[in-house]
């Protein structure tokens, strides 16, 4: 089917692989049914694009995901009507939450069968209409692909997100002419916006011009827009000299390492960085939205703060805290806009206007808020990551996660000085992500040593997916820090409910490293400190998928915590504070 | 929380492509995400672009109605979010279908009250009128809340549609 003249009538199955190829597509992450059994049969009879086999559709998503995340690429999907397309619901969702480009292709009953409980018929479209960007029905052969182009163009520009393309299985063996993507009509409703106006460049550099305890706060929108995006942010904040904050979703646009990284922000966020996001009188926003585990008691948030923001969706703009400027466009964009302008403004960075502001900042640095008791006997959870970070240096390292308090942990002790090599679900917080998302970033990168951070109650999620990175010679790591208990769970269930750990607790965990050889990958077990790092070294020297059973203190919490309900300046710092701070207050009891 | 905000009445046109969906994804917003709706209306208004206008009541604090003009404008068929009071003068109307089956002793007074109201009469029997209401919603209001006693049985309708004054688009 290689350069045919476009003329050519295709059927509905071959204009899909056509053009997914066209869209510049590699992999696809699938599982076959009677609905794409066409599309099954016309990706046999070609070799330029790549079918991932996964154990469950909802893999197939989170991998799709992990893949997308780290590569910049669109990732895709494809999977059966009925049950298959109903398994995506959890990904798309997860996809559509944290803004990762996905198009996911859905089977469908013949069209003259809709609507009539026919044999695995879901109303796919419906189900799928609020958990994505935007869905699709195709009725006719002849719109298959106009409308496939467009849901890449869809998922791909403005806000990313996950776009469903659902298609009868009829359309599929219909014949009817391909248009390629060049020649494909644009959506005239579609235009995101992604040049910012000028007006609020200027206004924005006079505010950065006048602060005196400014702070940037950089999100996963700067991941989104691009490698210029993280480039042109960190030239900003270096020419500035002000202090940098980032979210869980965007931890390496700016160096973890350099001086002016305050670290993370937000429910589990380090003591400096909420400090200063609640302290500042200037807070530029940059491809973050404001989320409530960074916000927390939206009333007492930043109380004396002029807030800059910037997002590519004006949904976004004001709707959990108002803001003084809104700036809509591409983060890029924006950015190079307002390195013109400023230097246009003439602008030096004045160290000595924002001194005391940096000199208070040091006094809650030395706080050290991320210091944990140490053991010899018992391998604490911090330790663990410490140790994974130290001991993985210099490599080409890609972290997914799970969801939990291992999660944060690896948020707080894995040191990220790029972009795009932390993969975790922040919106939705989906357990189960983390493995198969770890996936499709090995797919994306082939040599690169991609890490599971691991709870070993949210890997029992996805676990199937072992067999799709064995049967494809994968060699992810799962590094699941064992604490046989839910443990973010555990902990909320200390601190807010008497200590009643109601449900949470595993009693009958799998051995892993018998689980892992079941699979066909290597499995390792640790229990004392003293044996972290050589357990972590053959790991890494192993060429295989391996799964680590790290045997970590089960009664470890994870601080600093904002309590549900507070303000930034009420954080709990360790297991002392707890008693301090007094209960927590009814209104913050119901929040999640 | 700071003081509590005041709800606002908006009256919004909404343009979008005529397709499959359309209707589903604008009521799922509201649903959705919790907002109000007090009247929604549409029909095709541009066949040949094959484009339908929405036209929403709906209620909210200011940051509230932001977000819903803000989210759906974020829905790939839809072309334009125009809330109408703020872009100027509107009109309002609302075509109403009344059914009154009063005895023979209150036929009389139902004419009288119709005559009042300029609704006109589109269907007769010997026990029952249809009137047909074209008016604000108020209008309609009171016109049903005073033919209620005369035996009102049945009513329908439209919702609101709405367009500005003068020769501005929208
Ligand atoms: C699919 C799903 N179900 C439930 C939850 C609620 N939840 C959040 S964290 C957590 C516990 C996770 O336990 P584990 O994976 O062992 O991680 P740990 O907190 O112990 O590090 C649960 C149940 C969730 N986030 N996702
Ligand atoms: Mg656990």
């Amino acid at each position: 089917m290689a350069a045919q003249p476009e003329v050519r009538e295709l059927s509905g199955a071959e204009m899909v692989i056509r053009a997914l190829i066209d869209q510049g597509v590699e992999v696809v992450f699938g599982y076959p049914g009677g609905a794409v059994l066409p599309i099954y049969d016309a990706l046999f009879k070609q070799n330029r694009l790549r079918h991932i086999l996964v154990r469950h559709e909802q893999g197939a998503v989170h991998a799709a995901e992990g893949y997308a995340r780290s590569s910049g690429k669109v990732g895709v999907v494809m999977v059966t009507s009925g049950p298959g397309a109903t398994n995506t619901v959890t990904g798309l969702t997860d996809a559509l939450m944290d803004s990762v480009p996905v198009v996911c292709l859905t089977g469908q009953v013949p069209t003259h069968l809709i609507g009539n409980d026919a044999f695995q018929e879901a109303d796919t479209t419906g189900i799928t209409r609020p958990c994505t960007k935007h869905n699709y029905l195709v009725k006719d052969v002849n719109d298959l692909a106009r409308v496939l182009h467009e849901a890449f163009t869809v998922a791909r520009t403005g806000r990313p997100g996950p776009v469903v393309v659902d298609l009868p299985k009829d359309v599929l063996f219909a014949n009817g002419l391909y248009l390629p993507p060049e020649s494909a009509p644009a959506r005239k409703s579609y235009r995101p916006q992604a040049k910012p106006e000028a007006s609020r460049i200027a206004a924005a550099a006079q505010l950065i011009m006048a602060a005196k305890k400014p702070l940037f706060y950089g999100g996963g929108g700067l991941i989104n827009s691009g490698p210029r995006a993280c480039t042109l942010f960190t030239e900003l904040v270096r020419l500035t000299g002000f202090p940098v904050t980032l979210t869980l979703m965007g931890l390496g646009v700016f160096p973890a390492s350099d001086k002016q990284y305050l670290g993370l922000v937000g429910m589990h966020g380090t003591f400096e960085s909420n400090n200063a996001m609640h302290d500042c009188d200037l807070m530029i926003n940059i491809g973050a939205r404001f989320d409530d585990r960074v916000t927390g008691k939206v009333a007492a948030f930043a109380p004396h703060a002029r807030k800059i923001h910037v997002d590519i969706d004006p949904s976004s703009i004001n709707k959990n805290v108002r803001v003084d400027l809104a700036v809509v466009g591409d983060c890029a964009e924006v950015l190079a806009a307002l390195l013109v302008e400023l230097k246009a403004q003439k602008y030096k960075a004045d160290p000595a206007r924002i001194a005391p502001w940096w000199q208070q900042i040091e006094t809650w640095r030395k706080r050290d808020c991320l210091r944990y008791a140490k053991s010899d006997t018992i391998i604490k959870p911090q330790y663990a990551i410490e140790r994974l970070y130290a001991l993985t240096r210099g490599r080409d390292v890609f972290i997914t996660t799970e969801v939990g308090q291992h999660q944060m942990w690896a948020a707080q002790f894995f040191k990220f000085d790029q972009p795009f090599h932390w993969m975790t679900s922040g919106g939705l917080g989906t357990m189960g992500y983390g493995l198969p998302a770890a996936m499709g970033v090995q797919l994306a990168h082939p040599d690169a040593l991609v890490i599971d951070i691991a709870g070993e109650a949210s890997i029992l999620m996805n676990i199937q997916e072992m067999s799709t990175i064995c049967q494809y010679r994968l060699p992810v790591k799962a590094f699941i820090l064992n604490n046989q208990y839910m443990g973010m769970v555990r902990q909320w269930q200390e601190l807010l409910h008497g200590g009643r750990y109601s449900e949470s607790y595993t009693a009958a965990l799998p051995d892993f490293v018998k689980l892992a050889e079941a699979f066909g990958a290597v499995g390792m077990r640790v229990e004392k400190p003293a044996d972290v790092d050589r357990v972590i070294k053959e790991m890494i020297a192993v060429d295989r998928p391996v799964i680590v059973d790290v045997a970590v203190d089960p009664a470890e919490n994870c601080f600093p915590m904002i309590p549900s309900g507070a303000a930034h300046n009420e954080m709990l710092l360790g297991p002392e504070d707890k008693q301090a701070s007094g209960p927590i207050s009814e209104e913050g009891m119901v929040l999640v | 929380m700071t003081a509590p905000e005041i709800v606002e009445k908006h009256t919004m046109a909404v343009l979008v492509d005529n397709e499959p969906g359309v209707l589903a994804r604008v009521i799922g917003l509201f649903s959705g995400r919790g907002y109000n709706i007090e009247s929604l209306t549409v029909a095709e208004t541009d066949p040949k672009n094959k484009l339908s206008r929405i036209t929403i009541v709906t209620s909210g604090t200011p940051m509230v109605i932001e977000q819903i003009k803000a989210q759906l404008n974020r829905i790939v068929p839809v072309h334009g979010v125009h809330d109408l009071g703020e872009e100027g003068p509107f009109l309002e109307r609302e075509l109403a279908l009344v059914k009154v089956t009063g005895g023979a002793e209150s036929r009389a007074e139902t004419l009288r009250v119709a005559d009042i109201f300029h609704a006109r009469v589109v269907d007769t029997t010997p026990e029952s009128y249809v009137f047909e209401m074209t008016g604000s919603t108020d209008k309609l209001d009171a016109f049903i809340n005073l033919m209620a006693p005369l035996g009102v049985v049945d009513i329908s309708r439209t919702g609101v549609v709405a367009i500005s004054r003068g020769s501005g688009k929208f």
